[in-house]
């Protein structure tokens, strides 16, 4: 178990980088503590997995320092590294059963044959595989392999960090949010740093304490899922997470004061800024979006009943939609309509990022 | 104008497939066929577009008899989960290739793919080949060549499930604004009951074989005719309960009393199954809902903005399904609001008695 530190990292697969674009990875540092449970989010090419793979050495950085509880590990190959890792599709040995491919982990590093027989029953408990040791993994549905190559990660007590990257792309849907709840649980349980790669947004926040959201190579936040929904720091993590995502709207800033649609919206943020007024946008959730007597006039466009809430579509005078959600008891008015923003949970973004 | 399912049944073997289905849809109508896997819905379709004979039972389109008649004779379109495409033509061949084998002329064919290409994010790749694509553009370009055509019918079989969910969320608000204008009958199979809802025009809820539902789509999903189509029509699961109704309460086991709700007052008293969905159960009281229950936690699962909750009491399951972003830790208690004037009332066999919502 390891806390890991990545020191003004940065990584390009380009010779001779001379532009922004160049780099797969631009410069960050992130300390990730000791035992704690981590998701990397984002698009493909967002560059989560170049990360994921200097973290694990099959990528030595461009630059930067990669620390392991204070000891450089830049340039340590993956065995050093004493790390697990659990890929989108199963890797196991079709011809052994499920039990020696539990075991085989352990029994390459000389573990005596007691121990390896408790750490094997305790996986295979978690992973509700115990009826199956027997069996020859080849047999096994993909689901089944899949398991076996959690159980694989999961099953040696000495590592630094267990990795996953996207485990649960060939698991089918009605089993998937099984497997998402139980890895969140095993995390409970055995409390190792485990870091999680995944394009979906619901895995990576039922799993993670920390989410680490990516875009073009950058990290755009690191945060709980509470804050990541009650505050991105970026529009993209307002677009990218939630669905619908949050509305972006054009706005001036006057003293602190937000105006949009000639009217003046209180913000959280509002005070803070300190800029000239270019690019500057409003963001707010269509969750923190209410019909009122008073606030920005609007017509009503459309409305999509998704059962549990109504996903109301607004538009402004000057052609802005505005999506709000409306509980299925509340009515919705028609036409002609005034809409609130809660201003905690209404934020001011300068080019892109949240106004600090 | 309209295709008709006149009392259709699909055996293989001495399996029977698709049950004995009558169905009327109109022309210019969006109709999905929600139900989990292996309902049959592909079947259903395979029918519809003349991929597949019934075992018995008639088809009729536009008022001619058209059982038995091949897909190629009919003007037809079908996008299934898998995409194809022709490896060795451009993404604008892969669309045009519908259009060129009607005879259009080009510039007709040119705005054609244009607009297609246009709704499915695909102007700026019209010159690649396939392989050259991601799977979500590969994917794109199948649906662009199915609704590129003015077919009389168009079949869409999960065409959005591989890809990503904000790709699925705009794609999912455009596709319905592409057939409006246009007079053919459009078939969207999908086993998300969310998918459905925001199509709105009807659905038809399916469960092993069986249609067990067809109307427009906010009344079926408010007026289950029965448990199944409830179960079909609800993700996360319905909660159900066997329940009896005593009075102004409904008991549980031993130990579990809640008030019977608005709907159910009337009733008499007696045996009933429960079945509530989950957005009706919360971690916060709201609207004065006072009736609660309390367990431990099994499950607790985060989505972009909502918050599932499965929690254990007497041996049973409730899930929560609730707005916003609630973490719950697992093995800790909860306790649920339980809105009861939401609740949908079954009999012994399953048939709604009261409810709705």
């Amino acid at each position: 178990m390891a806390k890991i530190i990545l020191r003004d990292l940065r990584h390009t697969y380009v010779a001779s980088p001379r532009i922004d674009a160049d780099w797969a990875l631009k410069k960050f540092t992130l300390e990730w503590a000791d035992g704690g449970a981590y998701a990397l989010l984002g698009p493909s090419g967002c560059g989560k997995t170049t990360l994921l793979n200097l973290i694990s050495g099959l990528l030595t950085p461009t630059e930067g320092r990669i620390l392991f509880d204070g000891r450089d590990v830049t340039g340590a190959s993956p065995e050093e590294r004493n790390i697990a890792q659990v890929f989108q599709f199963p890797v196991i040995y079709d011809t052994m059963t499920v039990y020696d491919n539990l075991a085989f982990p352990l029994r390459n590093r000389r573990v005596s044959a007691r121990e390896v027989d408790d750490r094997v029953r305790e996986v295979a408990t978690m992973l509700e595989l115990d009826s199956m040791l027997k069996h020859r993994a080849a047999g096994l549905t993909a689901d089944g392999k899949q398991k076996i190559s959690l159980g694989r990660g999961l099953v040696r007590s000495d590592v630094n960090v267990i990795m996953f990257d996207e485990p649960l792309t060939v698991i089918d849907p009605h089993l998937k949010w099984v497997l998402r709840s139980k890895l969140k649980e095993l995390h409970q349980r055995i409390r190792r740093t485990m870091i999680y790669v995944t394009h979906d947004q619901t895995e990576a926040l039922t799993f993670a304490d920390q989410v680490v959201v990516m875009k073009d190579g950058e990290i755009v936040q690191i945060g709980t899922p509470v804050e990541l929904f009650e505050r991105p720091s970026h529009t993209f993590v307002g677009h990218f997470i939630g669905s619908p995502g949050m509305n972006v709207l054009p706005c001036e800033v006057r003293g602190g004061r937000a105006m949009f649609a000639g009217e003046t919206i209180e913000t959280a943020n509002g005070v803070s800024y300190r800029g000239e007024g270019k690019g500057v946008e409003i963001g707010v959730r269509p969750e923190f979006i209410t019909f009122a007597a008073e606030g920005v006039p609007v017509d009503v466009t459309k409305v999509l009943d998704a059962g549990r809430y109504r996903i109301v579509e607004t538009m402004t005078q000057a052609g802005h939609t505005i999506k709000l959600l409306v509980p299925e008891d509340e009515r919705i008015p028609e036409g002609g309509a005034r809409l609130r923003f809660a201003p905690e949970r209404t934020q001011i973004y300068e080019n892109g990022w949240m106004v600090t | 104008m309209s295709l008709e399912l006149k009392k259709i049944t699909k055996r293989v073997g001495a399996d029977v497939t698709i049950y004995e289905t009558s169905l009327v849809l109109e022309e210019g109508s969006f109709n999905t066929l929600l139900g989990p896997t292996l309902a049959g819905k592909t079947t259903l379709m395979q029918l519809m577009a003349g991929l597949d004979r019934p075992t018995s039972g008639e088809i009729w389109f536009r008022g001619t008899n058209v059982t038995g008649v091949p897909v190629q004779k009919r003007n037809v379109s079908m996008v299934y989960q898998q995409f194809i495409n022709y490896p060795n033509f451009t993404v604008f061949e892969n669309i045009a290739s519908p259009l060129r084998v009607a005879g259009l002329d080009a510039g007709e064919i040119t705005r054609r793919v244009g607009q297609a290409a246009e709704l499915l994010r695909l102007s700026p790749m019209l010159q690649r080949r396939p392989n050259e694509l991601s799977g979500g553009q590969q994917q794109r370009t199948a649906i662009a060549r199915a609704i590129v055509k003015d077919s009389d019918i168009i079949l869409l079989d999960e065409p959005l499930a591989n890809l990503d969910y904000k790709l699925r969320e705009e794609l999912r608000d455009e596709l319905p604004k592409f057939f409006a204008d246009r007079n053919c009958i459009v078939v969207y199979a999908t086993t998300e009951p969310t998918e459905a809802l925001l199509f709105s025009g009807n659905t038809a809820t399916l469960s092993a074989g069986r249609v067990t539902q067809f109307g427009p789509t906010a009344d079926i999903y408010r007026r289950p005719v029965d448990l199944v189509s409830a179960r079909v029509f609800s993700d996360p699961p319905i909660n159900t309960a066997a329940v009896t109704k005593r009075g102004g309460e409904v008991i549980i086991g031993d130990a579990i009393r809640l008030p019977v709700g608005a709907a159910a007052t009337g009733i008499p008293d007696g045996d009933y199954i429960i079945g509530i969905r989950p957005h009706h159960i919360r971690p916060q009281a709201r609207n004065g809902v006072a009736a609660s229950i309390e367990g431990t936690v099994l499950i607790a699962e985060l989505s972009g903005s909502e918050s599932a909750l499965h929690v254990e009491l007497n041996g049973q399951t409730w899930v929560s399904q609730s707005h916003g972003i609630h973490p719950f830790k697992v093995g800790s208690r909860a306790k649920l609001y339980v809105d009861m004037d939401h609740a949908f009332f079954f009999d012994a066999d399953g048939r709604l008695v009261v409810g709705g919502g």
